[in-house]
């Protein structure tokens, strides 16, 4: 990997996202145009067929592919191209098009990430026997493998999970195009039924529909464009084995994560990554995926979150604030459209715009997601120019 | 001399107590039933797995399988058996059911091949979970449960002696095409012309062709309808009281196939070498065995037998939730709902799902599972040779309750098992979520993970070692 071969070379110029929730007098085109139009307007993009010269998207479930896009925004006779790569689905998109302008092929592209996952009739993921040997798929009981052995390991507990979920819900009531916008208590988060121990209800991100959309350009045309735009440092994805089959696995981090990771802070020359990340966009679809995240990513040494969580490190207006729009836990979680929504919030962050959530003088954003059993992650940093 | 080398049992963990389907007070007399996951089949396959401890499962030349409830009307059971067992590919494989008395029958077949010289070791397994109508008297006399005996033309702990058995046309017991549940004509007609006329006759004519009597028998292993018709029956006989083997009423129930042959595993833990035992089962005619105790018998203990698992039980919560059990209560979620598996899929996977064959690198030892080409610790590639796991015991890397995904009996407990170094992600069965901890030893069993397709759909579970 040559480390600086992307580096601070692509700005984004403009982005946008509609209202995250349980859209059901929308279509999956429907919010594909909201979000893509406001980048548009965003960016100030004239003329957005002459303009978009490629279109990247990431999606988990579409029902129709590339067309879904491109029939939307009748973005033809040019590149349309789609991603799935778990929950790192919409990083992937946005990674695919940061290298095809990084390599000068194109000097304006758009990335879309969306899913739709409301239109399958289940409030969580549909329950769905694969085969003899998988269990139905069951994201809350594939996340919480970590929890016993780490609980008794660092003497952490659901309490120190219910933190997060109470700064979460805080967080997510000041974020305009959040589903979820109540505070919740330790106490609520506690009492609430269990899904799959140690998640109860308010451990658990929701399911939503959603789309995000970023318009990517060389950063010498980004002028052209806007004054505070912003740049993208370092981009990463990294695939772990199954955990449930890994013989060497220890229950105690996710390693895409901290495979990841380190491709992206050698990319982007980061040593010590509390100190020099600003704001942080963590995948928290499960309180004990953010709080592995604070160690994984190297925001705090490993066994030490329920310290910092204790103490409001990753709360807004600590040292580091981790999910400063509420994250998964109030945004819910439409797959490919995740990881856009989340450079959304650091791009926010980044030019001072994020109003009420806003993290003082935040010049480095990182953005990170991890699926599957989870067997993928892909981290995305961004920074002011 | 052809007999009995080796023997198993198998009785399911939860027990229902008879006043839970008959009402009356708790605390009285129960019988033991399958939980959700099990069926015929996977007792059948746990009760072979205590039968062949210390066998080299390659020296076993055939399964012959005996079940009136085996959940397919067309595709054998005795191969899925011999597969979850590992059992040679040349193995002969017999399905003998739609009688109670097929579990002797079965013992029959094997010791018959044995002396044709068709075989050496035949594994004889029995398994049974017979339904009647909910709150129905027969509901309350059936219990579920399995037993497996090696039949060996050497090193047997029981020699077949003589054998005799009669073939009766009664419409006494039945269960017809479709109908899940047995029925029963009034049970004295049953009781009178059924069993004590068939029993008797098949008891006094082996008496008549052996010269044998009530008195030259150690044991009487009688099958019995119930508690009262049997004690009657082995009365009439000639037996004492202290002669005949408990029937296990109010304990297990009436095991119908597999109940002779449960008894018979029950007899086998108590007896000395020199003991003579009567083995008398029925069903459409009744046939009856002579058995003889060699030394060898002594040799056998220390295995599941049904006194382990008389001892191993676990209190059934509801009534509603055997219902549920056996699918008797709509739910939301119907266990044969879905499209199935794949045969295609399950075709390729057989080895890993049904045998649970794990590989271990030839290059650096590393064992894994699922199959892979491409081993995880060194990369070598095809060069793994096979590891079975489904007899070793593993250790608990994780675990979850999860309420989620659906399962009649919730939470169902996910976890990571860590078995010879490799890694399976399984089920655990018969356990509640306070009894599990972290590295606590797992052992595995054979049981059905799901019916999508509306067939059972068979993979093995994880257990705590008892």
């Amino acid at each position: 990997m040559r480390k600086d071969a992307i580096r601070d070379k692509v700005a984004v110029v403009g982005m946008g996202c509609c209202k995250f929730g349980e859209n059901w007098d929308q279509d999956p085109q429907d919010m594909i145009v909201e979000a893509a139009y406001e980048a548009y307007a965003d960016a100030g993009l004239e003329d957005p067929q002459r303009q978009i010269e490629a279109v990247f998207c990431g999606a988990q479930y579409p029902s129709k592919g590339t067309a879904e896009v491109a029939d939307a925004l009748k973005l033809y006779d040019r590149p349309v191209s789609m991603v799935v790569n778990y929950c790192a689905t919409g990083t992937d998109a946005f990674r695919y098009g940061v290298f095809a302008v990084a390599c000068g092929m194109y000097d304006t592209v758009l990335v879309v990430g969306f899913d739709k996952p409301k239109d399958r009739g289940v409030s969580g993921p549909s329950v769905a026997v694969t085969g003899v040997r998988g269990l139905p798929a069951t994201p809350a009981g594939w996340f919480s493998h970590c929890a016993a052995r780490y609980f008794q390991t660092y003497g952490a507990g659901r309490e120190d999970l219910a933190r997060i979920a109470v700064k979460n819900h805080h967080n997510g009531t000041l974020a305009p195009k959040s589903m979820l916008k109540r505070e919740i208590t330790v106490d609520d988060a506690l009492k609430a039924r269990i899904i799959s121990w140690p998640f109860g209800l308010y451990d658990c991100a929701a399911q939503s529909d959603g789309a995000a959309a970023a318009i990517l350009t060389r950063r010498d045309l980004a002028k052209g464009f806007r004054d505070d735009y912003i740049v993208v440092r370092a981009i990463g994805i990294a695939l772990a084995p199954d955990p449930k089959e890994d013989p060497d696995f220890d229950f105690l981090r996710w390693k895409p994560t901290v495979y990841a990771a380190k491709q992206v802070y050698d990319q982007a020359g980061i040593t010590n990554p509390r100190a020099e990340i600003h704001v942080a966009q963590v995948h928290d679809c499960f309180t004990l995926t953010e709080l592995l995240a604070y160690e994984d990513l190297g925001f705090c040494e490993k066994g030490s979150a329920k310290e910092h969580i204790a103490s409001g490190t990753f709360a807004l207006g600590g040292e580091l604030p981790v999910n400063t729009d509420g994250g998964l836990k109030t945004f819910g979680h439409p797959t490919g459209a995740t990881g856009v929504r989340m450079i959304y919030e650091n791009y926010k962050q980044l030019q001072g715009k994020a109003d009420e959530r806003q993290v003082k003088n935040a010049t480095v954003g990182l953005s990170h997601n991890i699926g599957g059993a989870p067997q993928a992650c892909g981290i995305c940093i961004v920074a002011t120019p | 001399m052809v007999g009995i080398a080796s023997y198993g049992a198998y009785v399911p963990r939860l027990r229902l107590p008879l006043s839970a389907i008959a009402g009356g007070k708790p605390g009285g007399p129960e019988k033991s039933v399958a939980n959700w996951d099990e069926d015929s089949v996977t007792m059948a396959v746990a009760a072979a797995i205590a039968c062949l401890d210390g066998v080299e499962r390659t020296t076993v030349d055939g399964v012959v399988f005996a079940s009136t409830s085996y959940p397919f009307k067309e595709k054998q059971a005795a191969a899925i058996i011999a597969k979850a067992l590992d059992l040679r590919r040349d193995v002969l494989t017999v399905d003998l059911g739609d009688s109670l008395r097929a579990g002797t029958t079965a013992l029959r077949t094997a010791a018959d091949s044995i002396r044709a010289g068709s075989a050496k070791r035949v594994l004889v397994v029995a398994g049974e979970t017979r339904m009647a109508a909910p709150r129905s008297p027969l509901e309350a006399n059936i219990g579920d449960g399995a037993a497996s005996f090696l039949v060996a033309d050497a090193e047997v702990a029981l020699a077949i002696e003589a054998h005799y058995a009669i073939a009766d046309e009664i419409i006494d017991v039945w269960r017809t095409e479709g109908d899940p549940f047995v029925h029963a004509w009034e049970d004295r007609f049953v009781v009178d012309h059924g069993y004590r006329e068939n029993v008797e006759e098949v008891v006094r004519g082996l008496f008549a062709k052996t010269g044998l009597g009530a008195k030259d028998f150690a044991r009487l292993v009688l099958y019995g309808p119930d508690a009262r018709s049997h004690a009657g029956v082995a009365r009439e006989l000639g037996f004492a009281s202290g002669q005949v083997q408990d029937g296990l009423f109010g304990k297990v129930g009436n095991a119908g196939a597999a109940f002779a042959p449960l008894l018979l595993a029950a007899a086998m833990e108590e007896v000395k070498a020199g003991d003579r035992l009567l083995l008398v089962s029925y069903g459409d005619g009744a046939e009856a065995f002579v058995l003889g105790a060699t030394p060898l018998v002594g040799r056998l203990e220390g295995r599941r037998g049904v006194a382990w698992h008389l001892a191993r039980r676990a209190e059934l919560a509801s009534y509603d939730l055997y219902l549920r059990f056996r699918q008797l209560l709509a739910t939301e979620h119907d266990r044969r709902a879905g499209a199935g598996l794949s045969a295609t899929k399950h075709f390729r996977d057989r080895d890993a799902d049904l045998t649970l064959l794990a590989q271990r690198c030839r290059r650096c030892a590393q064992a894994q599972y699922p199959h892979q080409r491409v081993c995880y610790r060194c990369h070598a590639k095809d060069e793994f040779e096979p590891l079975r796991l489904s007899d070793r015991i593993g250790s608990l890397k994780s675990f979850t309750f999860d309420n989620f995904a659906g399962s009649p009996s919730p939470p169902l407990v996910a976890s990571v098992v860590d078995v010879e170094g490799a890694r399976l992600y399984l089920q655990l069965t018969d356990c509640a979520p306070q009894e599990v901890k972290l590295d606590m030893p797992v052992e595995l069993t054979f049981r059905k993970i799901h019916e999508a397709g509306g067939t059972p759909n068979y993979y093995w579970k994880g257990t705590p070692v008892r």
